[in-house]
């Protein structure tokens, strides 16, 4: 009976009960995330990682506006038939520089992590349109409108100097012509694609949504949905020493 | 003479107002502009009600007591049951759109504010935190003034609790129609209605605490430990899973610190905690305190309520990187969140025993009384989900359940099952006691409610089980080649009739509680009034 008694100092003072609380929930979550921050094996050692492109950023800010995560996962696990159905399993690497992260919970369509490069421009920017002019059982929504909106180059820069400011590696030089280079993507032939190329000489400069004349948010999603997966090169990736 | 806290918060809402109006002003961004012009508006009117309630009531303080009884302070209370209903007809309405939606694709009629993907999160939110909010925010409101036979502190404080948080709601689900978003789940909500979130939620804590140093009683209610769990937790999720860099002060955009690896460990660490100390830990603090008075029994066991009060707030916090297993969170990490979750299943059980048993010696009101039918039901419902969700929380189980309906119907067993009917019970016993009535209008109603949601969570949670599983077993299938045998879109069709299953599920969900809602409007408009003397009693003593 008397250690019972002892839990009254809880009960007899909030004060007391609210610390009470708070160390005791606070343990958990310190022991599973602080050495998330400073164990070197919890993100892998891979060559050919960057930072979004102006264009690409874009376009994950519309995955995100537009709720795809809900539906579409961007986490491949390490089993016989995802590998097989969606290609080498996802590494922390692949979404260190992704503020936040898109790996989501459901895959009422198909996992996205690696579908950069698996169908064309064109049959992104169709599907998107209209799902189910390609995919008659698919059940997505249709995003016409995309194609309709133009992007607007005003905040892409403040846009890339947060994300510098939260550890993403953009040189000075990257930021400050952002505005131009969010266009220059989308531009091929054009000095403004010139210059791109020069600051970001691992990106694709395409007309993403076949529209020449103006850049939209269909060319942005088009242009991220192209990139996911594709940077790691896995020919010189090793399996092993990363292994956790 | 005018207090210092109509005073403050008046100075307070005139500067919210003008810093509102400087950012609807000056900003590109439409939605900043809609929602900076709501924050603008909704100041200025209540600066007004302020003075004018000043003016009425010619400064005089409120009493404490009336006729040696607390005088207890219900309109928030009030506010918010009403609220709760009303947001739960929205919320659950929005979630058989998107269930239906789901079976049939055309409607999403293609347009941005139609579309699942933002529909999606104003369903989970409205009925997480529109509907579950309000239920415990009027709740906790109501017992710890009972429990502790006190008036809750303040004049403006409650009512600034109660509406600030309506206020966040309608921020939030119209910053998503118009698609400002963070995409952390059910932490959608950008940087400026989390920072508003967070005054409310600091209020709200100090009204609650403040409360408890007014008590008469020396103890402090069991409820109200879960209560003040729920709320302190909820602040620490909130604040270190949104913590965000604006990419101006005119912009709806904003970007979450944490990035990858790190930032899922956090998310989930929140994601998960939201339902163990928002759905959890508050609705127990309900069965708490609503289970014992309308069974008029008293909790089955103090030690009990010890035991599981401190094991459950220690173990739940742990449970969340379950939500990871097999990506790219290192192992340890989902191996320990894995490991908690299946201990977690003791305390869970721990409180629903508790729950069930304050029944003991009362057990035939169950065939009397609907409403403490549906609060007894709901405990098992919670008994069953903290039953399953251990076993999902299993490496080898997850890897099949995991990115299925499966996780869909694991949720809506808790969500309907165990929030809603601990929640629709609550609001069936305070609304009679707010408006002072004898009874509801007809407790035939409820009975007719609680078969239909019944059947409707039953069609619900079988359907998802179904096609979670089935569509997982298809995924790694294969065929005698050695060759994956069905392609993803091939799953998708095979899901069509249990979507439809489920919508139906949904729909007489829905019914009950639109059939509730007429009750509980009856029951306010024409009920019998009580008489003065015959208000419930006091505080409930502690079992030995």
């Amino acid at each position: 009976m008397s250690a019972w008694k002892k839990h009254e100092v809880f009960e007899k003072n909030s004060f007391v009960l609210l610390i009470g609380i708070l160390i005791v929930v606070a343990i958990g979550g310190l022991v599973e995330i602080a050495p998330l921050f400073y164990l070197k094996s919890t993100i892998e050692k891979t060559e050919g990682m960057r930072p979004y492109t102006p264009l690409e950023l874009t376009g994950r800010n519309i995955f995100i506006r537009e709720g795809c995560y809900t539906c579409h996962s961007q986490m491949i696990r390490p089993m016989r038939d995802e590998l097989e159905r969606y290609g080498h399993y996802s590494l922390a690497a692949e979404s260190m520089y992704d503020h936040p992260f898109q790996w989501g919970s459901k895959r009422t369509g198909p996992d996205l992590a690696r579908v950069g490069g698996k169908y064309s421009d064109d049959w992104h920017v169709e599907h998107l349109k209209d799902p189910r002019s390609l995919v008659p059982a698919s059940i997505m929504p249709g995003y016409p409108f995309l194609a309709e909106n133009r992007l607007s180059t005003r905040d892409i820069q403040a846009d890339l100097s947060v994300n510098a400011f939260l550890g993403t590696p953009y040189t000075q030089e990257q930021i400050d012509n952002a505005a131009a280079d969010l266009m220059g993507q989308a531009r091929p032939d054009t000095d403004a694609a010139y210059e791109f190329e020069e600051r970001w000489p691992t990106a694709k400069i395409r007309t993403f949504d076949g529209n020449l004349k103006d850049v939209t948010e269909m060319d942005a999603l088009v242009a991220y949905l192209q990139v996911l997966g594709t940077m790691v090169d896995f020919s010189i990736y090793d399996d092993k020493a990363n292994a956790r | 003479m005018i207090s210092l806290e109509e005073g403050g918060f008046a100075i307070f809402l005139v500067l919210l107002a003008f810093a509102c109006l400087i950012v609807a002003g000056k900003t590109f961004d439409q939605v900043m502009a809609f929602h900076a012009g709501i924050g603008a508006l909704v100041a200025a009117v209540s600066v007004f009600v302020i003075f004018k309630k000043y003016f009425d009531d010619g400064g005089e303080p409120i009493p404490q007591e009336i006729g040696g009884k607390p005088n207890y302070n219900f309109g928030p209370v009030k506010f918010g049951s009403v609220a709760a209903m009303f947001w739960g007809l929205a919320g659950f309405t929005v979630g058989l759109v998107i269930a239906l939606q789901l079976a049939f694709p055309a409607l999403n009629f293609d347009l941005p504010w139609t579309n699942f993907g933002r529909l999606r999160p104003l369903h989970t939110s409205a009925v997480i935190f529109a509907f579950g909010g309000n239920v415990l925010l009027a709740t906790s409101m109501y017992v710890v003034q009972r429990t502790s036979r006190a008036r809750m502190p303040g004049k403006i404080l409650p009512w600034f609790v109660i509406v600030g948080y309506n206020v966040f709601i309608v921020i939030a689900g119209t910053g998503y129609l118009l698609g400002a978003t963070q995409s952390k789940e059910y932490a959608e909500p950008e940087w400026y209605a989390d920072l508003w979130l967070t005054i409310v939620w600091v209020c709200y804590l100090l009204l609650f605490l403040g409360t408890l140093w007014k008590r008469k009683e020396p103890h402090i209610y069991v409820a109200n430990w879960f209560y003040l769990a729920f709320i302190v937790t909820i602040a620490m999720l909130h604040i270190v899973n949104n913590l965000t860099i604006p990419v101006s002060v005119y912009s709806t955009k904003s970007y979450i610190v944490w990035s990858g690896v790190q930032d899922a460990m956090v998310q989930w660490w929140y994601g998960h905690n939201a339902v163990g100390f928002f759905l959890t830990a508050g609705f127990l603090a309900i069965m708490y305190y609503f289970i014992p008075k309308r069974a008029d029994r008293p909790v089955y066991s103090y030690r009990l309520s010890i035991v599981h009060f401190w094991a459950l707030i220690f173990i739940y916090i742990w449970a969340g990187p379950h939500h990871l297993h097999y990506t790219a969170l290192p192992q340890w990490a989902s191996t320990l969140g894995a490991t908690f979750s299946i201990i977690l299943w003791m305390p869970s059980w721990g409180g629903m025993i508790n729950g069930l048993m304050t029944l003991s010696g009362a057990w035939d009101k169950l065939r009397t009384d609907p409403v403490l039918r549906m609060m007894v039901v709901s405990v098992a419902f919670y008994g069953m989900s903290t039953f399953e969700g251990p076993l999902m929380s299993l490496r080898s189980v997850n890897s099949l359940s995991h990115y299925t309906d499966w996780t869909i119907g694991h949720v809506h067993s808790g969500a309907l099952g165990w929030v809603g009917y601990i929640s629709f019970g609550a609001l069936y016993c305070l609304i009679p006691w707010l408006w002072n009535r004898k009874g509801l209008y007809s407790l035939k109603l409820v009975n007719w409610h609680f078969w239909l949601s019944t059947l409707g969570i039953v069609l619900y949670i079988t359907s998802m089980w179904v096609s979670g599983i089935m569509q997982g077993l298809m995924w790694r299938a294969y065929d005698q080649l050695g060759f994956l045998e069905y392609s993803f879109v091939e799953t998708v069709e095979a899901m069509h009739p249990f979507y439809i299953i489920r919508a139906l599920g949904g729909a007489l969900f829905l019914l009950g509680a639109v059939i509730m809602a007429y009750n509980l409007w009856m029951t306010v408009r024409h009920g019998e009034a009580e008489e003065a003397e015959a208000t419930p009693a006091g505080s409930l003593a502690p079992a030995e």
